[in-house]
């Protein structure tokens, strides 16, 4: 059986990373003009990585599915960006921000590697800033702070309400510094399909250009995969419509394992489904929760006249509402972490006190807030966010409360990596959302940012380096190898197969059916029962998808029903795997909630004796079950508690 | 609502297009625009035909990636949105809708009302940075900001790169888009220090490229749906003034 190396190195937990830095290997600068990287998209992970590498000297090709990188999905992150700097003084640090994190992952994340993530926090703010990232600023200069879930200290740096564009346009701009400078060549509206594994190391890809539709090969001595979450396997998300998990799971049916697939986040504050025809779901930032506050009516018959559009939220007295939130947790009030507030809200509607006509919603009120501190100060504060709420709902925040419900937002889950975010096949890397590594089954908010620029700008940039000091002997090479014949030939039969089913129902009729089962069966609650039905509905899903699928127009064109469609043959495959890991993982922890194992209070009750642990699936051919392997969780630094936010 | 709709087609960039007409009924007023094309285009493949062909990707505004003239108006009869985020209350039932690509030299339609907007990546190349490695930046509280500076920076930077305030200018101008990108930097000052080379550069690139120049009409600023400011403008011809003496 093959072990997993987390390969984390010696030495006390703080000096981890600068150890590792003093001891590994380096490529010297004239050797670096000789290797090639491919880097697989274009957010915070990947242009940071490929910006910061081509900077060090590597020639890298940079990869996008969208028509410039600037539009990677990592733009729509709203709230902000965490880091230890504690310029509030409120008693902020570095280990602080491991151990928020590490507990709001709900103890299901390596110690080393969450530890190197609260570390670089601070340098990346540094970073952003000498690019001319404009956070918010206070009136003597310096910058400005906002809290978020999960976290008793302001740490979190922020830009309006778009911090996360900012940010990737920081990034953006120095990876076209180093397109101008030649260090990087760009592909745009190119899609990598397959992974070319030469001699038992990654050595190229094959990629189809969105315009031609033409296959294309490129080669390498290492490739990254930065290519974002899968999200969008519930076909309703807050995902950008592009955004999917096929670059992930080509490799990982290459070999690469993948780990803790059913850890998903789902996100408290979105605006609620509305209808059938409906493509996606809005986020609203959680830096609203700061101000808002989130309540139910107290009364049943209060909720059944606002399911039946009779009252208004603004209609139920004070008395009459229960901020179940500040009820249930005290202490952390409306700022627990995502997963706690997604499920309260849940148990409330589920419970028939939901607040609009599906009775699928919650209020966030900013009521209070807009008295004690003026309109103003709110407009300022979240302007942007209210106008979109506004535009979306046709209803106005300043004057009724907002409507939201949770969402699927973040996969936790992702290609296993090690310490040195290095995949189980050599010179394969992943990193950011694409990885699984630093949140364990639970994300805190404006953390996303933070591991994206953390793994894009310091991390992967060194630690490729320990890997590519061997390759400095392979020249660079021609992409006519038997291997990349073999890969091409791969992709060229799948499409052909795709194209020839001509069946009657369209990609996204097929994809709505997934999103179901999946939100149904592998959502915000799960159970042993659900999920057996979940993996045979989506076995029944496959195969009704092969034989009936309809694409119009040719293969070797610009043909985005085919792009969609072969997106979603590998969402139905991952939905399998998904369902398999959340039936296998018989406790709740985080975002993985299973109805069979909670306290007496509906919280989620963790096993750590058996379950301590990475799972990390291997793929076993299509007609096999994946083998599942266990990386051991070691806590040293941490007591692994309950998670406590009352 | 029941729509008549008027959408341009073209093969490719070399193919002459033409306007299309179809009807779509039953359409929820609470849909958004581009859900309303979802629902032509699973008609047009359930009946074996060509979907129409459209960039579009966060659906929520901050992409850039949508962009389609809407009865003549660059993202439509709302203002300060994008087309994905515009929603199908905004027309009356019976309506009659003319769907068009963005039309500018420097933006070729590659089908149907997707366009090529690489020319935007080309300009910030051109030096729309700070030239800055990574791993060599000061601590962030060693660069103060005036709090008014910043706010006004990030007026600028808000743009999302979609090609509206081309769309909508007589010459097909980019220099709302330039002055957003010479403004956001050089009011901080991190992006003081290149502000000349890269106001002159850009420019440059600007003409080259196929941009038409401006005659302070305004419509971009009337169009853009993050409401970036013609004062960029007047800013960028200051910075290109100050650099060219």
């Amino acid at each position: 059986m093959v072990k997993l190396q987390s390969r984390i190195p010696e030495g006390p937990l703080a000096e981890k990373w600068s150890n590792y830095k003093s001891n590994q290997n380096l490529v010297n600068p004239a050797n670096k003009r000789k290797l090639d990287v491919i880097v697989i998209g274009t957010g915070l992970a990947g242009a940071g990585a490929a910006a910061s590498m081509a900077e060090m000297g590597f020639k890298v090709k940079s990869f996008c599915y969208q028509d410039s990188s600037r539009r990677a999905h990592s733009i729509a992150a709203q709230g902000g960006i965490n880091a230890a700097k504690n310029y509030q003084n409120d008693g902020d640090s570095i280990y602080r921000l491991f151990f928020d994190t590490i507990k709001g992952g709900d103890y299901r994340s390596r110690e080393a590697n969450v530890y190197r993530l609260a570390e670089v926090s601070n340098n990346i703010i540094d970073q952003c800033v000498a690019q001319g990232v404009p956070f918010a600023r206070e009136y003597g200069g310096t910058l400005d702070n906002r809290s978020f879930g999960g976290a008793l200290v302001s740490r979190t740096f922020y830009a309006r309400g778009q911090t996360g564009q900012q940010l990737l346009l920081g990034a953006y701009q120095a990876l076209s510094r180093q397109v101008k400078k030649g260090n990087v060549e760009m592909y745009p509206r190119m899609e990598m399909f397959n992974l070319v594994i030469v001699d038992g190391k990654a050595r190229g890809i094959i990629a189809r250009d969105v315009i031609t539709g033409k296959l294309e090969r490129f080669s390498a001595h290492a490739v990254v995969l930065a290519s974002g979450g899968y999200g969008n396997v519930y076909f309703l998300s807050t995902m950008a419509m592009g955004a999917n998990v096929t670059a992930a799971w080509q490799c990982y049916k290459k070999g690469a394992f993948f780990g803790n697939p059913s850890f998903v986040q789902i996100h408290p504050t979105c605006i609620p489904v509305h209808g059938e025809y409906q493509s996606k779901l809005t986020l609203m930032s959680e830096s609203l929760r700061n101000d808002g506050r989130i309540w139910v009516p107290k009364k049943l018959e209060d909720a059944k006249r606002l399911q039946n559009g009779e009252i208004g939220g603004v209609d139920i007295p004070e008395e009459d509402r229960d901020y179940y939130l500040e009820r249930r947790y005290p202490a952390f009030g409306n700022l627990v972490p995502r997963d706690v507030a997604s499920r309260a809200a849940k148990e409330r509607c589920d419970a028939g006190f939901g607040v609009n006509e599906t009775g699928l919603a919650v209020f966030l009120d900013f009521r209070d807030a807009i008295q004690r501190l003026g309109k103003d100060v709110i407009e300022a504060k979240y302007g942007n966010l209210f106008q979109m709420y506004e535009k979306i709902t046709d209803h106005n925040p300043y004057e009724v409360p907002m409507m939201i419900y949770p969402a699927i937002h973040y996969s936790m889950g992702g290609i296993w990596v090690d310490y040195e975010l290095h995949t189980t096949i050599p010179g394969l890397f992943a990193t950011g959302e694409s990885n699984f590594s630093d949140h364990g089954a639970n994300r805190l908010g404006a953390s996303a940012l933070m591991q994206g620029l953390a793994d894009g700008y310091f991390v992967l940039p060194y630690t490729i380096q320990n890997y590519l000091a061997h390759e400095i002997n392979i020249p660079r090479f021609k992409t006519d190898l038997p291997e990349f014949d073999q890969a091409e030939k791969e992709v060229q039969e799948q499409l052909e197969k795709l194209m020839a089913v001509k069946g009657t129902m369209s990609v996204d009729t097929l994809h709505k059916k997934l999103g179901h089962i999946m939100w149904e069966y592998v959502g915000m609650a799960r159970n042993k029962e659900g999920l057996n039905k979940a993996i045979k509905e989506i076995a029944d899903l496959k195969e009704e998808f092969w034989n009936n699928v309809n694409i119009p127009g040719e293969l070797n064109d610009l043909n985005v029903e085919l792009q969609k469609a072969s997106r979603l043959a590998d969402f139905i495959e991952l939905g399998a795997l998904m369902a398999r890991d959340a039936l296998h993982r018989e406790e709740s922890c985080g975002g993985h909630f299973r109805e069979e194992f909670q306290t007496g209070e509906g919280e989620a009750l963790r096993n750590d004796k058996d379950f301590t642990y990475v799972a990390a699936w291997e793929y076993k051919g299509d007609d096999s079950e994946p083998k599942l392997h266990k990386e051991d969780l070691n806590f040293e630094y941490i007591e692994v508690k309950q998670r406590n936010y009352k | 609502m029941n729509l008549k709709l008027k959408i341009w087609r073209q093969k490719d960039p070399k193919t002459r297009g033409k306007f299309v007409n179809y009807q779509i009924n039953n359409i929820s007023s609470d849909s958004s625009f581009l859900e309303m094309l979802d629902v032509l285009n699973e008609e047009l493949i359930s009946k074996g035909e060509e979907p129409v062909i459209y960039d579009h990707d966060c659906r929520e505004g901050i992409c850039g990636a949508c962009g389609l003239y809407i009865n003549g108006r660059p993202h439509g009869p709302d203002s300060l949105i994008t087309v994905c985020q515009l929603h199908m209350r905004k027309f009356k039932d019976g309506d009659t809708i003319v769907i068009e690509p963005w039309r500018a030299r420097a933006f070729p339609v590659i089908r149907d009302l997707m366009v090529d907007r690489g020319a935007f990546d080309t300009l910030i190349q051109e030096g729309g940075y700070v030239s800055v490695n990574t791993g060599s930046a000061p601590d962030a509280n060693s660069i103060p900001v005036k709090k008014e500076y910043a706010d006004l920076s990030m007026d600028a930077a808000a743009c999302i790169g979609c090609g509206a305030c081309v769309a909508a200018c007589k010459n097909a101008s980019a220099m709302l888009f330039v002055g957003a990108k010479v403004s956001h930097l050089a009011l901080l000052p991190q992006g003081k220090i290149e502000a000349r080379d890269r106001v002159r550069h850009m420019v440059a690139k600007m003409d080259e490229l196929g941009f038409g120049n401006c005659t302070n009409t305004g419509a971009c600023e009337a169009e853009c749906p993050k409401g970036i400011k013609l004062t960029n403008i007047a800013r960028l011809n200051r910075e290109y003034y100050k650099a060219a003496f």
